[in-house]
């Protein structure tokens, strides 16, 4: 696993994800939504990937910050009038905000299982106050009618999906360059020390617990503006962004990219997302037979998920260039 | 109640073995499965039906241990989570494919159908049986874990396989057969639980919550735990249900949240 | 059965091939996979059954392509991504299908904006078409069945308890049959609501069974749930102590009955649909989907709003000779008529493009060693939905 990394220069390679979207944006005009959609969970994997990949705390509960933030974006845009984006954005990254650094100071001196099924009954007591709360939310109706004004007074979202794709890769551009900025910094070493050696970063000084708090409630903050893109995309939200589901489906597509290496994050929804939408249209009953296969042999043979695998085939094929190069001579 | 008879299998491969089995289900899911072909196909009677289940759920489970499961209890926690999710997934589109879409029928032997009276109220029977049967069940568990030779050298592999190992202890076909007990539990709590958690293909999914919320509730590594837990969750749930409704689907999981916080390793956890 | 859906879907995308100029696309979004994934194939066979038989009766040249979608449950978000694609890529005429009430909602601002009719074929919540011009029903509402329920039980009995599921249809449901009972002079004496996902309900059962009304009225989503409430209302001895069960049709489907056994007889439910209807137009529904299908397969309350709804739609294509108008679809909608449904007589109501169809009364009662839903009385030949008449009286 990659970590601290002390050059923190985009080296060339990290543009690709980059290219391969603004290519994508000209080249495949009629899968924007699906890209959009694609975008947005980037960006919630990214999120996970920060507290799971980093700083080692596993979770079921991950979709209760999604959910908050996806729900305050609808219900501002929906019942108070409040359409401008950014004010959505930004209420909704204060509210998963706060539900993360409150929820973050509780449960996180427990590990584990405990923890798993702390975070577990966070999203689910979420999901039945969405439920319950039906004026509010629509239930599970699910919350219709959310009003977003154009961007910047400028960009209607359109049927197309235009608008919606690029809002939704400036802002994952924005969140990908914070947490790199973040994770190439002491903070982002001592995340991984932490992870890799708890009672040593106790032992050197770092306040341990302080730190996961801190980066959960960050982790919580993005999670939810990739919740409220997520509403403003689709101009609804439902039941559905909250519960054991949504966050189960991040886990796999993560790990399926590969945890804790940044670019994970990106490769696992694409490919999970993709999968999915052409299983399911091929054989619409059956398509998660795939899926589930696909997990099963990426952890049988390619634990590192995708990229774990791309590393592998990269370095065997270094290692015999070079030792070509010595054999010749 | 049944949930307890399913997750104490779940007790004995996640907390025993030290492997996290989201799967777990899925074992419970076979035995409703066979239950309801042995009992609609071959009109075998519900007691042997039961016993059918346990026995073949416990015979596939060796094959897929030996298979699948084996290569992984080396492997990190993430790994076996993202693992049982896919075998979950693999498994709910074969039954699919196999029994269709609906519920297997179940129907009860007339001696487990109404009510019995007691203490002037009137309970069902068949419930009442559940409960006895899982008592039953958790006193003979417990002796095999706590004084017998298999029992030590479980817990002994468990504590550290190599060490176990070296005393000449065979952990590998010590875990297969710890294995296959914990699923033919699920797959006998499949079986018997079939009348009231109807079997579908939907099914390890369905109720995963549950079961790991028994489980850590009652703690790892602990018999005794997630019955215990079963007992309270089960009876605070109906209770809730039953006095203020308005609240029932919150209880579960506010009463999960206040238990472990207040004990982090579960009622009857063993500390890790 | 697969290989005839694969022959099938083959014949169809050649078929298409060849008469790409005539050919109308139908974007067919349905749930194929997730918990509730049992309910897609009911709507679906029904589609391609109905275009098999009436195929024929299409203008020269025309031919009919289903493209269908998987929305994976209740599921907003992906419903409206695979509706936005098929209005985008695929170019489609006209959506159809949804099972669930949030998916439809979601879709709805996309048919108003792209212009594309939008024939719901199940998904039940009253409010639905009121969210596009474009919106034609031809499944039911809650409220076509449970007010009814309610008008009939104010008869029957003096006190109701009322149990749903704690969601949109539940509540619809426990409001249309509260509101009709108290007006019929009866007594609502307690009302619960459960959690969507509940799989135990002796607590709720020992609830009503203290409380001792005359009627338990449930109403939980078609499936395997109303097989557990029934065997815990028989356990609990409810049905010993007098209580009658009622409820609307989606509590005792066709298919679920066999699951629940000898517990469900006596049960009355109020539905527009029953596979055991004994219409000529029924029995050849029911024949037709055994031939194709196999024996022991039945259509179910979604078939008939899926096979309707596909009448209608065949009567837009036949009207416009292939060459389809949204706007004039949807007034073709409107002053459509269908004496020949397997339900029987039904029509689209012009000022709120919902259903008006009979509702029948019904028993479980065993015919020929099975069960099955009886129809003892026709409560109203052509009900309108309830609450849109009780919105526009206020």
């Amino acid at each position: 696993m990659s970590g601290y990394t002390s050059d923190p220069r985009i080296r060339p390679q990290e543009l690709l994800p980059w290219i391969i979207a603004i290519a994508a944006f000209f080249l495949l005009p009629e899968y924007l939504s699906l890209g959009a959609r694609v975008l947005v969970y980037i960006l919630f994997a990214l999120s996970l990937d920060l507290i799971l990949g980093y700083a080692g705390i596993i979770t079921l509960g991950h979709s209760a910050f999604f959910g908050l933030g996806a729900y305050t974006a609808g219900i501002l845009g929906a019942k108070y009038g409040v359409t401008d984006p950014f004010l959505q954005l930004l209420a909704a990254a204060l509210a998963a905000a706060l539900l993360g650094i409150s929820t973050g100071a509780v449960i996180l001196r427990t590990k584990a299982l405990t923890l798993l099924m702390l975070t577990l009954a966070i999203t689910s007591i979420v999901l039945e106050i969405a439920n319950k709360a039906s004026s509010l939310t629509g239930g599970a109706d699910g919350l219709s009618g959310v009003q977003v004004a154009p961007i910047l007074g400028l960009f209607k979202f359109d049927l197309f999906g235009r608008t919606a794709f690029i809002y939704c890769l400036v802002a994952l551009f924005l969140g990908w360059l914070l947490i790199r900025r973040l994770l190439y910094s002491p903070f982002g070493a001592m995340l991984t020390g932490i992870r890799e050696n708890t009672a040593r970063m106790h032992a050197v000084g770092a306040p341990v617990y302080w730190r996961l708090v801190l980066v959960y409630t960050l982790s919580a903050t993005m999670a939810g503006v990739a919740g409220a893109l997520l509403t403003q995309v689709n101009q609804f939200v439902g039941l559905n962004v909250l519960g054991l589901e949504p966050s189960g489906d991040l886990l796999v597509m993560l790990i399926l990219g590969g945890v804790g290496r940044l670019y994970g994050a990106f490769v696992g929804p694409v490919v999970y997302l993709i999968a999915q939408d052409y299983l399911a249209k091929q054989y619409p009953e059956y398509w998660y037979f795939g899926i589930g296969v696909l997990l099963v042999v990426v952890v049988l043979f390619a634990r590192g998920g995708i990229l774990g695998l791309v590393d592998q085939w990269w370095q065997a094929l270094s290692r015999r260039s070079s030792s070509a190069r010595a054999s010749a001579r | 109640m049944i949930l307890y008879v399913i997750s104490v299998g779940l007790s004995v491969t996640m907390g025993l073995m030290g492997f996290i089995n989201l799967a777990h289900g899925v074992f419970a899911m076979a035995g409703g499965f066979i239950l309801s072909t042995a009992m609609a196909r071959f009109g075998l009677p519900f007691p042997l039906a039961v016993l059918v289940a346990f026995v073949v759920v416990s015979a596939g489970s060796i094959v897929l241990e030996r298979l699948l499961y084996s290569r992984l209890y080396a492997a990190g926690e993430l790994a076996q989570v993202l693992f049982s999710i896919g075998l979950i997934l693999i498994s709910m589109a074969l039954a699919r494919l196999v029994y269709g879409n609906l519920a297997a029928p179940v129907f009860l032997p007339d001696y487990l159908r109404g009510q019995v009276h007691i203490l002037g109220r009137d309970f069902p029977t068949y419930r009442v049986f559940l409960i006895m049967f899982s008592a039953l069940l958790i006193a003979a568990l417990w002796f095999g874990v706590e004084r017998t030779r298999w029992g030590a050298m479980v817990r002994a592999a468990v504590d550290n396989r190599a060490m176990a190992q070296s005393v000449g202890i065979n952990t590998r076909q010590l875990f297969m057969a710890t294995f296959a007990l914990g699923s033919g539990l699920a797959g006998l709590g499949g079986a018997l639980g079939a009348d009231i958690l109807p079997v579908q293909w939907s099914y390890p999914f369905e109720h995963l919550v549950y079961f790991l919320i028994v489980v850590a509730v009652g703690g790892l590594g602990s018999l005794r735990g997630p019955f215990v837990a079963a007992l309270l969750i089960g009876v605070a749930d109906t209770a809730c249900k039953y006095w203020i409704p308005e609240f029932g689907a919150f209880l579960i999981y506010v009463a999960t949240m206040a238990i472990l916080l207040w004990r982090p390793m579960g009622l009857f956890g063993v500390r890790a | 059965m697969r290989t005839i859906k694969i022959a099938l879907a083959a014949a169809l995308a050649l078929s298409a091939f060849a008469a790409a100029a005539q050919t109308i696309k139908i974007g067919f979004i349905t749930s194929y996979s997730g918990l509730n994934g049992n309910l897609g194939p009911y709507m679906e066979r029904a589609v391609r059954l109905y275009i098999k038989e009436h195929q024929k009766e299409l203008p020269p040249g025309v031919k009919i392509e289903l493209i269908t979608r998987d929305d994976t449950g209740p599921n907003p978000d992906k419903a409206r991504q695979l509706a936005q694609e098929l209005v985008v890529r695929d170019k489609v005429n006209l959506l159809a299908g949804v099972v669930f009430t949030p998916n439809a909602l979601a879709i709805a601002p996309i048919a108003t904006e792209a212009k594309v009719p939008f024939v719901i074929m199940n998904a039940g919540t009253a409010v639905i078409t009121t969210r596009s011009p474009y919106i034609v029903r031809t499944s039911f509402t809650l409220w076509q069945s449970s007010y009814p329920l309610g008008e009939w039980a104010a008869k029957k009995f003096k006190t109701a308890y009322t149990l749903v599921s704690d969601f949109g249809p539940g509540h619809d449901s426990e409001e249309a049959f509260g509101k009709a009972f108290t007006a019929g002079g009866g007594k609502i004496v307690g009302a619960v609501r459960a959690p969507l996902q509940n799989p135990d309900w002796a607590a709720y059962m020992q609830r009503v069974k203290d409380a001792k009304p005359d009627c338990l009225m449930v109403f939980i989503p078609a499936g395997k749930t109303a097989t557990a409430v029934m065997k815990n209302f028989a356990d609990l001895g409810l049905k010993d102590a007098g209580i009658k069960l009622i409820g609307p049709g989606d509590i005792t489907t066709d298919e679920e009955l066999p699951n629940m056994g000898e517990v469900a007889l006596g049960v009355i439910t109020v539905h527009h649909y029953s596979a055991a209807a004994t219409r000529p137009a029924n029995k050849q529904f029911v024949a037709d989907w055994k031939k194709e299908f196999g024996q022991n397969e039945t259509p179910n309350f979604l078939s008939v709003g899926s096979w309707d709804g596909t009448a209608l739609i065949f009567e837009m294509i036949k009207q416009q000779k292939g060459k389809l108008d949204a706007e004039r679809s949807i007034e073709i909608a409107k002053q459509w008529r269908f004496d020949n449904s397997p339900r029987g007589p039904i029509s689209i109501d012009p000022e709120t493009r919902d259903i008006i169809q009979p509702e029948y009364l019904r028993e479980v009662k065993k015919e020929g060693g099975h069960l099955a839903n009886v129809e003892i009385e026709t409560l109203g030949t052509a009900v309108k939905d309830p609450w849109k008449e009780l919105q526009k009286k206020k």
